[in-house]
Formats: C-alpha cells, sequence, structure tokens
C-alpha cells in the first residue's frame, strides 16, 4: 500500500495534489494528465475493477478548503492485492468538464450518464451522453444543492403537466 | 309470493328455479354478480408492491380461489392494480395502459405512493395515482399486507355488485 | 446508431419500414421484472442492438436522503432493493457507523449476519420462482414462494414488516431475537436443505432448463470485470469476488463458509451458483444461532450509538466549575456527526451493494451515492443480449437478477 502511494506520488507528481489518509488512500488529483493516471493504474497495477463513480456537490460547503463546486469521486479496486483507492477530481463550476474513463471501464459509461444528469458534468469522450433517468427533456440537474427537493406547479415537467390538463378535460 | 316459493336464492337479488336452468333475477344484478366473481387484473408491478401483489397471487394467498386472475396485457383485462410508486416519467404509461383496456374498467391504488406519494414527496414523483387516473379503491400501507390487498380487491367486488343503472337500461 | 425516438419517428412517418426491425419491449411487460424498457434492434429473431432504457421508477432518493437525517434514511434503504432490504439497511448502517467512529456490538453483528443472510435466501427464492416462470417452469414459481413466506413470517416476528425492515439502525439493530425467533430458525435450517433438494430435482436435469439455460448468455471473466458485474453473475464467470471474504464485516469474519463459482460463465452456471449460495447462507445462519448463545445478555445496539431522532444541534456541555450566577452558559456548537467521508460496501444478494456519503457535521447527510449492482447489471444487457434471440433476452434479465427499484433509486 506505501509503496503504491509512494510509486504514484512520483511519478505523477504532477496530477496528484494531496494524498490523504482517510478510511480509504485519497489521491485529489488534477484534471489535466488524470487519464494517464488512470490507464497506469488499470493496466500496470491491476485495478481492473471499477466500484463506483460518482459525483458531490460542495455548493456553501462548511469545510471546504477548495475553490472548485464539484468533485468526482471514483472508487478503484485490485481483485488480487485486494487495495481500494479513492481518487478524486474537483472541477469547477464554469468549466463543467471531465475526461471520460469509459474506454477504459465499461462500467463507467452509466456512471458517468447518470453524473451528467444529475450534476450536469460533461464527460469529455464519452460515446454517448445523454440523460439516463430523468426523462430526456427534463430542465436542470437535480441533484445539484440549488435545485429543489420538491417542484412547485410552475416547475412542473411539460409532459407530465399536459397529462394532468388532458385528464381533466376527460373527466 | 309465488316466485319466492319455487325459486332458491342463489346470489343476492338472483333465483333460480330448483332442476332448471332457468334463472330470474334483474339483468343489472345478474351481470354484475357475473363481473364481480371473474375480476382479472393486468399485471403491472411498479415497484415494491409488486412483490406483495405477486405474494398475493402465489400459493400462500392464492387469489385464484376469488376469479381473479392476472392478465399480461390491458386488453384482456378489467382490473387495474398500480402497485407502487408513479414516477412522472412512469405516469403517461399508466395512464395509456388504463386506456387501452376495455369498458368497464376499475383502477386500484396499492400502497401509500399510488395513494399519495407516500414518503417520496420529491421532484420526480406523482403525488398520488389520482392525480391522472380515477381511482375506486386506495389500499394504504407500505406495502400492503396480501391480506390488505384481498380485503380490497373484495370491496370492489362489494362496489361492483351495488353499481346500479349503468347495465339493463336498453340503449 | 440514431436514437430511438428518431427511429420511431421515422417508423411512423415513412410508408416503407427500414429493415432491420425495431422493438420496444416495456416497460408494461410481465417479465422485466418491473419497469424496465428495451428497445431491441432486430434481424429475423436475433438481437443486433439492445438499448435498455431506465428510469420508470427514479424516486430521487439520493436527493430525498439529504434532506432526511441519518436514521431516516435507512427508511429509505427499505425502498430500493425491496426484496433484499436487511441488506440495504445494513450497507447503509455501516457507512454511517464509519463516519461516525461506532464500535458494533457482537450479538448485534451476529443478528446482522442472521437477518442478511435471511434476505439473501429470500432474494434468492424470488429470483428462481420468477426466473423458472419466464423460462417456462410454474411450479417452481408455487414452490418457491411457499418457503419465503416462511420466512416473511420469520421476520414479522423480527421486527414486525415483511417486505420493509428497517430492522437494522445505526449502531446495532432495533432489539433483539425472542427464544420463539430462534427456535423458529433452528427448525427453519433443518428443513430448508431439503426444500433446496426439492427444486434441484425439479429443474436441475429438466431438458427444458437445460436448453434454455445453457450456452446462454455466456460473459468470460475479463468482461465480466471490465463490466463491473459483481454477485452471482461474476462468480458464475469463476471469479471468486465476494466483499464477504475481501472485506469482512460484521460478523462475516468468524464464520466458515464457500464462495461457489462456475467455469463457462452462461446462465446454467449463475443458476448453480445462487443454489450453492442458498445451501451457503443456510449454514452461516447456523452457525450464527450456535453462537448467540455466548452473547446472551449483551446489548444489541452500540452506547454511543446516535438517537433515533437526531438532534439538530448539539453544543458543548457546561464547564464543570458552573460560572457565576446570572451568567447564561451559551456552549459552542459541535458537530453532530464528525464531518469527512466515509465508503461501505456490502454483498447483497445481487451483487456489490456501496454507499458513499460525505458528512457536513449536521444531522443530515451532504451527500449519500448509493452504487447498486442493478443499475451496472442492466448496462451490461446490451453486451449479453448480443447475437442472441429475443427468447434468450428473458433468460438473460432473468438470469441478471435485476430490480428496478434497486438501479433507478
Amino acid at each position: 500500500m506505501e509503496e503504491l502511494l509512494n510509486e504514484l506520488k512520483e511519478k505523477f507528481s504532477s496530477v496528484i495534489i494531496e494524498i490523504q489518509e482517510k478510511d480509504y488512500p485519497t489521491l485529489i488529483c488534477k484534471r489535466s494528465g488524470f487519464l494517464d493516471l488512470m490507464k497506469y493504474l488499470k493496466e500496470e497495477k491491476g485495478f481492473k475493477y471499477l466500484i463506483d463513480l460518482c459525483g458531490v456537490d460542495y455548493l456553501d460547503y462548511k469545510y471546504k478548503n477548495f475553490e472548485e463546486r464539484f468533485e468526482v469521486v471514483y472508487h478503484l479496486y485490485n481483485l488480487d492485492t485486494k487495495i481500494l483507492l479513492r481518487l478524486k477530481v474537483r472541477i469547477p463550476e464554469k468549466d463543467c468538464w471531465q475526461y471520460s474513463v469509459t474506454p477504459l471501464w465499461e462500467t463507467a459509461n452509466w456512471f458517468e450518464r447518470e453524473c451528467y444528469d444529475m450534476f450536469g458534468i460533461n464527460f469529455k469522450g464519452h460515446p454517448n451522453l445523454k440523460r439516463i433517468l430523468m426523462p430526456d427533456d427534463w430542465e436542470g440537474h437535480p441533484l445539484r444543492k440549488d435545485y429543489p427537493v420538491y417542484l412547485e406547479e410552475e416547475q412542473e415537467w411539460k409532459t407530465y403537466k399536459e397529462l394532468k390538463e388532458k385528464v381533466k378535460q376527460q373527466s | 309470493m309465488g316466485i319466492e316459493k319455487e325459486t332458491i336464492e342463489i346470489a343476492p337479488g338472483i333465483r333460480q328455479i330448483p332442476g332448471t336452468p332457468v334463472v330470474l333475477s334483474p339483468i343489472d344484478k345478474i351481470i354484475n354478480w357475473a363481473r364481480a366473481g371473474s375480476m382479472w387484473p393486468v399485471t403491472f408491478g411498479l415497484a415494491c408492491c409488486a412483490i406483495e401483489m405477486m405474494a398475493t397471487g402465489a400459493s400462500h394467498f392464492d387469489l385464484d380461489r376469488y376469479g381473479i386472475i392476472f392478465r399480461a396485457t390491458p386488453r384482456q383485462a378489467d382490473v387495474l392494480i398500480v402497485a407502487g410508486t408513479v414516477t412522472k416519467k412512469m405516469a403517461p404509461i399508466v395512464r395509456r395502459v388504463y386506456d387501452q383496456m376495455p369498458e368497464p374498467k376499475y383502477v386500484i391504488a396499492m400502497g401509500s405512493c399510488a395513494c399519495s406519494g407516500g414518503i417520496f414527496k420529491t421532484y420526480s414523483v406523482a403525488q398520488g395515482a389520482d392525480e391522472f387516473l380515477p381511482v375506486d379503491i386506495y389500499i394504504p400501507g407500505c406495502p400492503p399486507r396480501p391480506e390488505a390487498l384481498l380485503f380490497g380487491l373484495l370491496n370492489l367486488q362489494q362496489k361492483i355488485k351495488s353499481e346500479a343503472k349503468k347495465w339493463g337500461f336498453w340503449r | 446508431m440514431a436514437t430511438y425516438l428518431e427511429i420511431n419517428k421515422k417508423q411512423v412517418n415513412e410508408e416503407k419500414w427500414e429493415e432491420p426491425f425495431y422493438l420496444n419491449m416495456g416497460p408494461q411487460h410481465p417479465s422485466t421484472h418491473g419497469v424496465l424498457r428495451l428497445f431491441l434492434e432486430l434481424e429475423g429473431e436475433t438481437i443486433v442492438n439492445c438499448t435498455p432504457i431506465i428510469g420508470y421508477l427514479h424516486r430521487g432518493v439520493e436527493k430525498l436522503a439529504e434532506t432526511l437525517n441519518y436514521n431516516q434514511t435507512i427508511v429509505l434503504s427499505d425502498r430500493l432493493d425491496y426484496i433484499a432490504s436487511a441488506a440495504n439497511n445494513t450497507a447503509f448502517a455501516l457507512a454511517f457507523e464509519k463516519l461516525m467512529g461506532l464500535e458494533v456490538p457482537r450479538r448485534a453483528k451476529l443478528l446482522r449476519t442472521i437477518v442478511c443472510e435471511m434476505a439473501r435466501i429470500c432474494n434468492h427464492l424470488l429470483w428462481l420462482a420468477t426466473h423458472a416462470l419466464d423460462i417456462g417452469a410454474m411450479t417452481v414459481f408455487l414452490y418457491c414462494f411457499r418457503d419465503r413466506e416462511w420466512l416473511l413470517n420469520i421476520y414479522e416476528k423480527i421486527c414486525g414488516a415483511r417486505l420493509t425492515h428497517t430492522y437494522v439502525r445505526v449502531g446495532g439493530v432495533r432489539q433483539d431475537f425472542t427464544q420463539e425467533i430462534i427456535d423458529e430458525l433452528y427448525k427453519f435450517t433443518e428443513e430448508f436443505p431439503s426444500r433446496i433438494y426439492d427444486y434441484e430435482t425439479l429443474i436441475d436435469v429438466n431438458r427444458i432448463w437445460l436448453k434454455r439455460t445453457k450456452g446462454v448468455a455466456v460473459v468470460p471473466a475479463e468482461d465480466a470485470i471490465n463490466l463491473g458485474l459483481t454477485g452471482p453473475v461474476l462468480r458464475g464467470s469463476g471469479v471468486p469476488y465476494d466483499v464477504r471474504k475481501f472485506r469482512p464485516y460484521d460478523a462475516y469474519g468468524e464464520v466458515e463458509f464457500i464462495v461457489p463459482t462456475g467455469k463457462n460463465g452462461d446462465t446454467y452456471d449463475r443458476y448453480r451458483v445462487r443454489m450453492e449460495e442458498l445451501r451457503q447462507s443456510n449454514r452461516i445462519i447456523r452457525q450464527c444461532l450456535d453462537k448467540l448463545p455466548e452473547t446472551q445478555g449483551e446489548p444489541v445496539v452500540a452506547e454511543n450509538a446516535p438517537d433515533l431522532l437526531m438532534p439538530e444541534k448539539i453544543r458543548k456541555p457546561e464547564p464543570k466549575p458552573v460560572p457565576k450566577k446570572g451568567v447564561i452558559f451559551k456552549g459552542e456548537e459541535i458537530p453532530v456527526v464528525p464531518p469527512g467521508e466515509a465508503f461501505a460496501s456490502i454483498e447483497s444478494p445481487k451483487g456489490e451493494l456501496a454507499v458513499y456519503v460525505v458528512s457536513d457535521g449536521s444531522n443530515k447527510p451532504w451527500r449519500l451515492r448509493v452504487r447498486t449492482p442493478s443499475f451496472v447489471h442492466i448496462s451490461a444487457i446490451p453486451y449479453m443480449a448480443k447475437n442472441h434471440l429475443i427468447a434468450d433476452l428473458i433468460a438473460i434479465i432473468g438470469t441478471l437478477d435485476i430490480v428496478l427499484g434497486d438501479s433507478d433509486r
């Protein structure tokens, strides 16, 4: 574990900003050069299994010590050495994109689509980036902190509004 | 009265002349009686309640003894059991399934989510199936026990039996 | 590839239908196990391309969890994978315990393990019932539901609910087992192996079953890992990855069990793996029951576990030499839950269920991410369904053991 982290720190000193010791070792990375790190981890270090990929919105987070609004969190697992790694990439709101890791892990395909659906983070290089859970013509990205939990009458989804009106007329 | 002496009441308001295949009854009573005895719900599992719906149909609770058989297509069904959370994305499809069913048709809202939205007061959940469907029976519970569903279905039978002026008047 | 909407429009507008043939399956379909929609591109009866469309049961659980406190979110977890809700409860509780730094008493760990394995048996029974029903064996359905009902009755004695238990809470479990439940479970574990044998005699060497399952949807081990498949689906391909062995949680470290694996990675192997898992689960329950008397009388909730109604704010207690009279001491606010993040994953009956939680010090999670196995498994359908017949698609959906509440959240 220690060896791996030291090696990564040496080899990718321009990519890795910080290594934190939490419940699992956490690497905080820059966006540029991130794909090289992932490729190295998968092909050389045997992290063949991507457990999870998710976004987090840190708008007005109390204990924040960075500027960017979003974070994309990756959990990687090595099935042979049983090491779990957490990688984080911070993404500013104005320049909201991240490299896609779908060419490396097929799993990432839907995770990235979900992340795009929920947070509006664009993944460059994704083969089919469109909404997955919400309907195609939905407005807004629900898991952002400035999105309401419950939609009032005016913000209602168009199709559903039409359906309700149609039913009202029929009865 | 003569009729009462020579006939036997086989169901409320329906009398049979013993030994003959002759039944004396007002037409709406006999039609309602027949329909209440063979309600065919469409299998339309949405969420958690669908599992309880399956359990009700399976060996332990056995819906078949009430003449209730699940049909896979709405064209052959006359009861729609909305079993589970209806999301806004799903609502138009639920409505279409309902529209495809032939008249007369009934709707049972099974579970808190279908009754009122339940615990899911969020952006994507329709707050009750009655927003776009004419619901006849509400069954609360999260999920309702199979006995509760049975009770609901029996109540629907009562409702069908007490219907008047729908049949028996030649149009 | 054009999107399905464009194709739909094309088919309606143009007089002649273009080859290949497009078919829409679901969301209202008896054998898609819920509200899954599949958009198929067919050539004759062979599937050329398959696009799963999900989100018809997206309830916004992750967003809703941000407005509820930690103990209340466990109630939401019941409704994710509603067939095995005890496993979901445990995953949530484990993540929160890690975040709060709680040590769960041993008795609670044993009870959790029992409940989780019961959930696994329930899940596999329901899977076998529906999978067999889809493929055409009706009898198995009735047999499986009979035994599932037995387990649900035990669940009802434990916590009062059949499907949505919320039995596991942060820091332990709600209440101890009574002697009646333990006796009933002993009876169950003795009886159940013979029931498994019953199911096997029904379909194990059934010619139709073999034809429908052998060689269908083969996934080689490399591809299975790359696709992110977990649980019995991955083990059917011969990879012995099981979170219970790799990162033991609860009492799995102290019980003995085998992780069954398949060879060919086809539907039949996955069926065999699940049947073997039923036996192993039974064995685990038995071992845990045997260990229960050792911990008789222990508490089932950690001492410093948070209250069920978590307070919104906590202030520092008054300093011991009480300040002068007339001075109102207003303690400093301290976080209810230590700020930070935690990641916990369990082997749910369907695969790896992982929870990633970020806390901001208040009594509500800042972000709660659930990585659900069904979501990943559905994304593998296009890979598995390629060059198969439409009829095999039903077998593929069945063998993946998906639940739409789990995938859409």
